[in-house]
């Protein structure tokens, strides 16, 4: 079976300084890959090369055996891939529902109605339903969170990326946004989340991968590298963890 | 992003209720108000008691405020008006459309695209460093004497390529200011869906950007409507030159009282529909309606 994704040896580096020094990684289909690492260690900067947002200097990335390294058209490789981000970044001028149907319609052609039924089940889906008229300014950043994980999914993407998208919740508004997340996986979702929330990352992830200084360090099962890491480095970010009472 | 958002609206909210505060003067209930009343009343009775009590007053009275000269020339500077609102309305439009592409041409990324930002920068530079009356005098006497065929020899005409040329350089860099304050991660958003960069810049980069420059886009109009008496100096008869050959008739200054008093009743509505606008938007967004 062809994987979901795969990197080969991906560099990336702004100016002088190297963010990503090389990283291999598979996603096998319907698999959940957290990263995991201290700020600046290159987990959303591997994300954002994922879908191509960010150019990349060496290396190779297939999606589903696609070489999209050096795609003919980036905006078919990107609506293959959905990303949440953790500022959101709704459109603050466009209602829930302009939101969620704006891609389909624009990019994939659907009419309004087709738009409208599709984001209204998957507003329906994620009890946002009563929110589709309301501007993102009057939710609160948990329904924005919901609502920009919804309007990637209305693209019906193959593979949905997470950058830490839970960092700028107040902590009671998390786990609205981890349940949604969840609920994909149990769906079978391709995903791959960079996040803090380590017990998220325990229970839902299939597969752990510890960044540090833009190379995965040490990569394996949850229960191995939340329980016996075996990287020097593993151990001390895991202990840090601990000791802030975040694990 | 959001919390940005949230912020901003905070700030307009905090700003309106202080300008409504100062008009109530500090929010005392009615003691305040009767204050401020008899304060203004006071402030105006002196200022006018000086004003009609200094030894020329009876002269710039019989000059400047005659009311039947003001009711003999009003009439025709009236009519000489419509053309500055001729101008100004033609004017407006292009400038609108001509400004924003030239905004959206001088954010094209990329080195392909130098010339193109080259040419726009060089515009907005040369434009916006020359007299509007200097342009409009070199067009409105110059452009005629080309005797180019098709092309429209009266001084009104060049007096509009004139104000368009110079408004469109103020334009369009009040139009780069409000693209450039939407922030990245709108694009990344956006990008991110699929939509191309076209998309990006009409659905999500532009529909910000306009909203949040309209109340200077809005001062600049102003701006253009005064300065369609310019065209004047290239001959048209429009408020300003009828309010003159009014004057040099009658050797009475009131015909300049008429023309102004026109200005003002279109320029300050216009200012009052701008905040209208932005009160509307800001409204409509905490709302929650759509829109």
């Amino acid at each position: 079976m062809t994987n979901a994704v795969v990197v080969e040896g991906l560099v990336k580096s702004f100016g002088k300084h190297t963010v990503l020094k090389g990283i291999d990684l598979e996603v096998g289909e319907h698999q959940v890959v957290a990263l995991i690492g201290a700020s600046g260690s290159g987990k959303s900067t591997l994300l954002r090369c994922i879908n191509r947002l960010e150019p990349i200097d060496s290396g190779r990335i297939l999606l589903a055996g696609d070489d999209i390294t050096r795609p003919r058209n980036v905006n078919d490789v990107r609506r293959r891939i959905g990303i949440v981000f953790q500022s959101f970044n709704l459109f603050p001028h466009m209602s829930v529902l302009r939101n969620v149907t704006l891609a389909p319609r624009d990019v994939l052609g659907l009419s309004r109605s087709e738009a409208d039924a599709r984001a209204n089940a998957l507003l329906e889906r994620f009890g946002l339903a009563d929110k589709r008229d309301e501007y993102p300014d009057r939710l609160s950043g948990g329904q924005q969170q919901r609502v920009a994980i919804v309007r990637a999914l209305a693209m019906q993407p193959e593979l949905m990326l997470f950058d830490e998208v839970t960092s700028a919740l107040d902590p009671e508004l998390v786990a609205e946004v981890l349940q949604v997340i969840g609920e994909l996986a149990a769906g079978g979702m391709t995903m791959i989340i960079a996040t803090h929330e380590m017990s998220f990352a325990r229970d839902i992830a299939s597969r752990v991968c510890f960044l540090d200084g833009g190379t995965i360090i040490e990569e394996g099962p949850p229960e191995q590298i939340f329980t016996a890491p075996r990287e020097p480095r593993t151990q001390q970010f895991l202990e840090r963890i601990i000791e802030a009472k975040r694990l | 992003m959001a919390s940005e958002g949230d912020r901003r609206a905070d700030l307009e909210v905090g700003r309106r209720s202080r300008v409504l505060d100062s008009l109530r003067s500090g929010g005392d209930g009615r003691r305040s108000v009767a204050i401020a009343l008899a304060s203004t009343v006071v402030f105006f009775t002196a200022v006018g008691w000086v004003i009609t009590h200094a030894p020329g007053w009876p002269e710039v009275h019989r000059t400047f405020f005659s009311w039947s000269q003001f009711k003999a020339t009003f009439p025709e500077i009236a009519h000489a008006f419509l053309l500055n609102v001729k101008i100004f309305c033609i004017a407006e439009v292009i400038i609108l459309v001509v400004a924003l592409v030239l905004a959206v041409l001088r954010a094209l990324p990329g080195p392909v695209f130098f010339p193109i930002r080259a040419l726009v920068i060089v515009y907005a530079d040369v434009f916006r460093g020359l007299p509007t009356i200097l342009v409009i005098a070199m067009l409105g006497f110059g452009a005629p004497a080309l005797d180019l065929k098709h092309v429209p020899t009266s001084t009104t005409f060049w007096g509009i390529v004139a104000l368009v040329l110079i408004y469109s350089a103020y334009v369009s860099e009040v139009y780069r200011a409000g693209i450039e304050s939407v922030h990245p991660s709108q694009e990344a958003a956006a990008r991110s869906l699929g939509l191309s960069r076209w998309q990006t810049t009409r659905r999500v980069i532009l529909p910000q950007a306009v909203r949040r420059v309209i109340p200077p886009l809005l001062n600049d109009f102003i701006g253009l409507q005064k300065d369609s008496a310019l065209v004047a100096t290239v001959g048209a008869v429009e408020a300003f030159n009828q309010s003159q050959i009014d004057t040099n008739a009658t050797f009475n200054f009131t015909a300049y009282l008429s023309a102004a008093v026109l200005f003002v009743a279109l320029t300050i509505p216009l200012a009052r529909f701008t905040d209208w606008l932005v009160e509307r938007d800001r409204r409509r967004r905490q709302a929650g309606r759509p829109g």
